[in-house]
């Protein structure tokens, strides 16, 4: 980012810029606590919460300030922040006072798309959407109403719609996201790695991170631990053809060839086995299939890798010898978003086996085993046995999807196989900008005869809904508890902080309505938040009142490791950490991971690459003023060399367009040496295109409008998105 | 007496920008202007490069020029620690400090008055860190007093090499990025 110049203002008015200030805004944000225990406009209350502008669930205190909300910042009692959030943590309060926000219940007036509504009462919108609800049920079996969430929000919805008898639930977060690595350590250790990620950073001698851009991509207490091994001197190994913050920090720096990093992964796993440098005793104790997997993959040498990953052989034999060196406490970082070329969940398998070879999992410094408080969900009712199969995975075309496919459930939207879905509620989850080839689902919503979004914003997906709901954001309301399994075990509160300022209601009142609508009132039992809060604390022993002060309890200490009493089990098929196997093969898969090279683009274009910026999370916070005033506009990174060739000079505006000719808004050319020539890197979530995000509207380019092709994994329907190639049209000055 | 700084580790810096929003929510400064920011410093070629990342703000100088300079005394130095603040109902807005300063760190705000960085003075009276400091997930800032030699800052500054912004103005800045 270029630096931004003071300068400026030496030529312009002091006066023409906006006057929004943090807590100086035109909506009025009384404290809830105004008029009760409080008396407003004097002085400064806090008040605790957990943040929600992205799924870490940080501990937070929120400061309110004669009335008014003026800051969030860390809860030091937090184990997830340690009193610190992150960027988008400490601009949260700008959701609270986005201009853009949803503030009443909105109806379609006109075609689906359009974008035109009626404003309705929350009565006129939930007898409307529990009508179609009944309807749909009684021509089709409630099976047809599917359910995309994502968050900690969606819990009460998705028990409302279970309730109903829904049972196709899916969030982008599986097979656009995190899926294939679950799924590849899952078929290696038994066990996923699960969110917040099991590493342990802290501990780690080496960390090695694979296309992992840790310092941009902002999970907190990730790059907390990342720059505490920084600090203290750990090797840190970074593959990734742009060289990212966390690359700057390497003390090796590998620059990959996009789509190679199964080559690398598979060398770097020969020389541990050639060498004999692996952690023979761990893997003799616990490994199943070594001499098979040895056998696979004497071929890979550095030599054989060489001409796929463009790392020379002997920094691939350095990093490993490196990596060995540090056992077991090295820790091979699984990332997260790692849908890229659809051989994922088998690179990310390679992975977890690089790990087991160092003996990471189980050990200080590798991967900890997780634990949590016992608190007992709420004892519903039963709800309703489903009289179909799910409709995402026909016939377990994935055999190793172990979650819902968002794509698939599309896919049965698209075609009506195996069943027809007829209905499509979506909470919290932008789907647009999430899944891959807008057109298929703009394709697929047409064959809806309900389509409900429930959110803070007005989304992409929000402007193809019948009905949109709005939702109070975090610091104006209560959620369901945060039970986190971590490496310590704590539950935290999210209470609200401030009133909504129109007519927003949380989620749980919106999905206690909708069922009381649709005579489903017995599933909810409770008569709100506060007693269903009160009933699960209680049963595990603990006070809402306290909690309410102090926002986090945390839990005694356990052991995490398995030199501190973890059982050292796993459950595959085999009991033991599965180096070949014979689940994969019996699918007809690879045993042990086989490279296999990845298709170029057309001649002259570039592989789109696409990621994190610390200030954003997803397409969801490009109109909160405070975060869109630290990055407002996202640039295409390109490589002088690359820029020379298509005569772009830094700063001039391109358009991008793939390979099949999407154009896209133009944005700044920033030439930078930090990438490689053959590749073109966007921010994601910026290029809005709903009428409603007016602050964010057409500015900077959606790398998501640009992915019209996909490379779906075969083991679990994750959709491989790197797969697009993009050259540049540039725009008249 | 005390001498306020800033040492700021680089290593450890991965410029998320939670130091500029920080000191956008405590200070309420308006949108489109900022107290601090971040250089991403980048030199070599692809794939030898190296990359220095820096927060950077008013360097509260121990001879600054944009005192110096103002006319109707707006521009002052704290009573404590060195600090260099703005009277806002003192200034005119005529910009000389901003055409003295070599750190292009002031700006005009929209009420007329040229604004900055304060190191947070509310909060270090009150025995607090400077916002920014207070939230960096990183861990990679330090304030302090140098003219107590057991402080972090003089410790750190004591034990790692550093170096300032522009040593060659004169200015003799209070800002310190450890290398």
């Amino acid at each position: 980012m270029p630096a931004f110049s003071r300068r400026k203002f030496l030529k312009i008015s002091g006066a023409a810029a906006g006057a929004f200030a943090g807590g100086a805004s035109a909506i009025a944000t009384k404290s809830v606590l105004a008029g009760k225990e409080i008396p407003s406009g004097s002085g400064i209350q806090t008040i605790p919460t957990f943040c929600d502008i992205c799924f870490w669930k940080c501990g937070a205190i929120a400061y309110v300030k004669d009335g008014e909300l003026w800051k969030v910042e860390g809860n030091p009692l937090d184990p997830l922040s340690r009193g610190r959030l992150c960027p988008r943590g400490t601009g949260g309060i700008g959701a609270h006072f986005d201009p853009d926000r949803l503030r009443a219940p909105l109806m379609r007036r006109r075609k689906r798309g359009d974008e035109e509504w009626t404003v309705v009462t929350w009565d006129e919108a939930l007898n409307s959407v529990a009508e179609k609800m009944q309807k749909i049920k009684a021509e089709y079996g409630p099976e047809a109403l599917a359910l995309f969430s994502h968050g900690i929000g969606g819990t009460f919805l998705r028990h409302a719609l279970k309730a109903y008898g829904a049972i196709n639930i899916a969030a982008p977060s599986f097979a656009q996201c995190r899926g294939p690595r679950d799924v590849g350590f899952k078929l290696t250790f038994g066990e996923d790695v699960s969110s917040p990620e099991r590493t342990d950073i802290r501990n780690a001698d080496c960390l090695v991170l694979i296309g992992s851009h840790l310092g941009e991509n902002m999970h907190n207490t990730q790059v907390q631990e990342f720059a505490e091994a920084v600090g203290r001197g750990a090797s840190i190994i970074v593959a990734d053809p742009r060289f990212s913050v966390a690359a700057g920090k390497a003390k090796f720096y590998l620059p990959i060839r996009p789509g190679t990093d199964l080559a690398l992964l598979l060398a770097w796993m020969q020389v541990l086995v050639a060498e004999n440098l692996y952690d023979k005793e761990y893997v003799a104790k616990y490994g199943f299939g070594f001499e098979q997997f040895a056998a696979s993959v004497a071929a890979c040498t550095p030599e054989w890798a060489y001409p796929e990953t463009g790392i020379e052989p002997e920094l691939i034999r350095s990093t490993a010898r490196e990596m060995a060196r540090c056992k077991p406490a090295t820790l091979v970082h699984p990332g997260r978003h790692v849908t890229w070329y659809g051989d994922d969940a088998q690179r990310s398998r390679a992975i977890a086996l690089l790990n087991a070879l160092l003996g990471s999992w189980g050990r200080k410094g590798g991967f900890y085993y997780p634990v949590s408080m016992d608190v007992p969900g709420y004892a519903y009712p039963e709800y309703p046995k489903a009289q179909k199969d799910k409709v995402d995975n026909p016939g377990g075309k994935y055999p190793f999807a172990d979650e819902s496919i968002t794509t698939g459930i599309r896919e049965a939207t698209l075609t009506g196989k195996p069943y027809p879905i007829k209905g499509w509620f979506v909470y919290a989850t932008n789907l647009m900008e999430a899944l891959p080839s807008a057109k298929e689902t703009i394709q697929a919503m047409q064959n809806l005869d309900l389509m409900v979004v429930v959110d803070v914003i007005p989304s992409e997906i929000a402007g193809w809904a019948d009905v949109v709901l709005p939702e109070s954001v975090y610091l104006e309301r209560y959620d369901d508890l945060n039970v986190e399994w971590f490496r310590e075990p704590f539950v935290a509160l999210r209470q609200p902080v401030v009133l909504s300022p129109h007519d927003q209601k949380p989620n749980w009142w919106i999905a206690r309505t909708l069922a009381n609508k649709l005579g489903l009132g017995n599933y909810f039992p409770w008569k709100d938040i506060e007693e269903y809060l009160k009933h699960r604390l209680s049963a595990a022993g603990l006070s809402l009142d306290e909690l309410k002060k102090k926002g986090i309890i945390r839990g005694a200490r356990q052991p995490v490791y398995f030199d501190e009493g973890v059982p050292d089990r796993f459950p595959t098929p085999s009991g033991k950490i599965e180096f070949y196997s014979l689940q994969l093969e019996k699918a007809g898969m690879a045993p042990v991971p086989q490279y296999k090279r990845p298709a170029d683009g057309p001649p002259g274009y570039l592989r789109l690459l696409y990621g994190r910026a610390p200030v954003h999370s997803f397409s969801r916070t490009q109109s909160n003023p405070i975060l869109s005033d630290a990055m407002s506009e996202n640039a295409v990174w390109v490589h002088p060399e690359t820029a020379g060739r298509h005569g772009i000079q830094n700063g001039v505006r391109v358009r991008l367009k793939n390979q099949d000719g999407i154009l896209s808004n133009p944005v700044p050319a920033r030439i930078t040496e930090r990438i490689r020539p053959d590749c073109a890197y966007l921010v994601h979530g910026f290029g809005h295109t709903a009428k409603g995000l007016k602050h964010a509207f057409g500015i900077g380019a959606s790398d998501a409008r640009l992915i019209t092709r996909y490379a779906t994994d075969p083991l679990m329907g994750g959709t491989g998105m790197n797969v697009n190639f993009v050259t540049f049209e540039i725009e008249e000055v | 007496m005390a001498r306020y700084a800033m040492v700021i580790d680089t290593k450890k810096c991965v410029g998320c920008m939670d130091c500029v929003v920080a000191c956008k929510t405590e200070n309420q400064v308006p949108r489109g202007f900022d107290r601090d920011w971040i250089v991403y410093d980048t030199k070599g070629i692809y794939p030898t490069l190296q990359t220095e990342i820096r927060s950077e703000r008013c360097n509260h100088c121990d001879n600054p020029p944009c005192v110096y300079c103002c006319p109707c005394g707006a521009s002052h130095v704290h009573e404590r620690g060195g600090v260099v603040l703005v009277y806002p109902e003192k200034c005119v807005g005529c910009k000389a400090c901003m055409a003295a300063c070599p750190y292009d760190a002031r700006f005009v705000h929209p009420e007329g008055y040229v604004d900055k960085c304060t190191f947070c003075v509310h909060r270090v009276e009150k025995g607090m860190n400077p916002a920014c400091v207070s939230v960096c997930p990183t861990h990679c800032m330090y304030f302090g007093d140098l003219e107590d030699a057991n402080s972090e800052v003089s410790r750190l500054l004591n034990e790692r090499p550093g170096h300032r912004l522009l040593d060659s103005a004169g200015t003799k800045p209070q800002i310190w990025y450890l290398d």
